[in-house]
């Protein structure tokens, strides 16, 4: 196996109980320092894909590789490999009892058995990068959704992860917020981070991306770099998705 | 008037300073606040323990691999189950009776057996007013716990507890105001709770009135005081939110 796959998912399956195919065989390779944007309609099964990565959904058959170690394995320790993958989510899910510095340094702190001074110096450098650090003492209540979820990507960052995974980071948020999010994105990608992004924002794939990948009906039906599945897509379900949605 | 003050003054003296009775409700309230305090305590941890399993057994038996965990985690479930069944479902003064007569018919520790029949019976309410509350966090806080590498046992320490006390603490207040008043059934096997000071008070006096007000007046002011410490501790926790 190349040394360049970070995560090899291998005949992904997810079913919900006996009829409904969420997944339904899906094999994917995420390469180090790619963009690998996924898009397609809802129900397509694009985010439990990115859930199961992460075992926040199980699969029901196939394997995933992540640094060549089989975390499907019942004996493996999900938990240490968890810590290596940040994970964004469209409601933002800010642990509500907990300021914004704490948030972020819950994490390192318990985790990484990171000192509290440390851990506040790595978050607050992190808050300044995405312009928040006068928030560091705020509560997730007080903050909007452009906020909170630029809070929940540096929370994810600071776990220091080789992999950040997005599951449709701007679909909860007002459309003046989208903007504000999806730079801080782009800022991760120039920097060479590693990401899967599941999204709805077109643009974001096509200027970002470094592979986009088009799911529909728990399968994947087509695959290549932006200019390929926007440019020229050959399937007939991506021609009439994207004549929808641009 | 002025006989009816009189009248009331002789009651006054008889029912409190003759004989020194008031005794009789200082002690009594004693016992009273041991009993309740130590009970409410039981019943705090009896309560999370049962939600606990409870909550996990819910929330995760279906997408469990079968194994030791699985069964151990089944069989818990189980066994809370039938404690809440029967402890909800029989009266607190049988409960009261049995642990008294039956299990400790040689005790003559009052606080002790009042705070177990207490503690025991306030543990099956608490526990399914807690699970209400775990059950209500939104199931995205759990994930996050989870997604940033935490185990399930720190993901309910650190996250979904600390949120859940929260939710819960007026319903866990009203608990313990009943749990508080119930005491007074422990007379009922001889415990001399302040129920029981006011009542042989008026065994001795043949006056009813001013030792059952006095009771009372006491229970009252006792709820009142402890609404209040809840007020203010609700008020305190909730800053963090607005």
């Amino acid at each position: 196996m190349s040394d360049n796959i970070l995560i090899k998912a291998e005949g992904i399956k997810k079913y919900f109980g006996k009829s409904i195919k969420a997944l339904d065989g899906v094999d994917l390779d995420i390469k180090k320092g790619e963009v690998t944007v996924i898009i397609g309609p809802s129900g397509s099964g694009k985010s439990t894909f990115l859930r199961c990565l992460n075992l926040l959904e199980m699969p029901t058959g196939g394997r995933i590789l992540f640094n060549g170690n089989d975390i499907t394995d019942k004996n493996t320790n999900i938990n240490v490999h968890r810590m290596k993958m940040g994970m964004v989510f469209q409601h933002f899910n800010l642990f509500t009892n907990l300021t914004v510095l704490n948030n972020m340094t819950l994490g390192p702190r318990k985790l990484l058995k990171e000192s509290k001074e440390s851990a506040e110096k790595r978050a607050m450098e992190l808050l300044k990068r995405v312009g928040l650090e006068d928030r560091a003492e705020a509560y997730p209540s007080q903050l909007s959704g452009g906020q909170k979820q630029r809070i929940a990507i540096v929370r994810a960052l600071c776990m220091n992860p080789e992999v950040m995974l997005f599951d449709e980071p701007t679909s909860a948020l007002d459309p003046e917020m989208v903007g504000e999010v999806l730079e801080v994105m782009k800022q991760l990608a120039k920097e060479g981070t590693t990401m899967v992004v599941v999204t709805h924002e077109m643009g974001f794939a096509k200027e970002v991306g470094s592979r986009v990948i088009f799911m529909d009906g728990g399968k994947i039906v087509e695959e290549g770099t932006p200019d390929e599945i926007f440019g020229n897509p050959k399937s007939e379900r991506l021609k009439t998705f994207l004549a929808k949605v641009i | 008037m002025a006989e009816w003050f009189a009248d009331l003054k002789s009651d006054f003296i008889k029912t409190f300073i003759v004989e020194d009775r008031w005794r009789y409700l200082w002690d009594g309230l004693g016992v009273t606040l041991q009993i309740a305090l130590f009970a409410a305590l039981l019943g705090i941890v009896i309560g999370i323990v049962l939600a606990i399993i409870r909550a996990t057994h819910d929330k995760n038996i279906e997408t469990m691999h079968p194994g030791l965990g699985k069964f151990f985690l089944k069989l818990a479930n189980a066994i809370a189950k039938v404690y809440l069944t029967v402890i909800r479902g029989t009266p607190v003064i049988i409960q009261l009776m049995i642990i008294y007569y039956v299990i400790f018919a040689s005790s003559d520790n009052g606080v002790l057996i009042g705070t177990l029949a207490f503690g025991i019976n306030s543990g099956a309410y608490v526990a399914e007013i807690v699970r209400g509350g775990i059950m209500s966090i939104d199931n995205g806080q759990f994930e996050a716990g989870r997604s940033l590498g935490f185990n399930y046992v720190q993901t309910m320490w650190y996250i979904i507890i600390p949120q859940t006390f929260k939710n819960v603490l007026p319903s866990l207040a009203n608990e313990f105001i009943v749990l508080l008043k119930e005491t007074s059934v422990s007379g009922y096997v001889a415990v001399k709770d302040l129920t029981k000071g006011g009542d042989i008070i008026r065994g001795i006096t043949y006056q009813s009135f001013m030792p059952l007000i006095a009771v009372a007046i006491i229970y009252l002011i006792m709820v009142m005081f402890f609404t209040k410490l809840v007020g203010i501790l609700e008020r305190r926790l909730r800053k963090n939110e607005r």
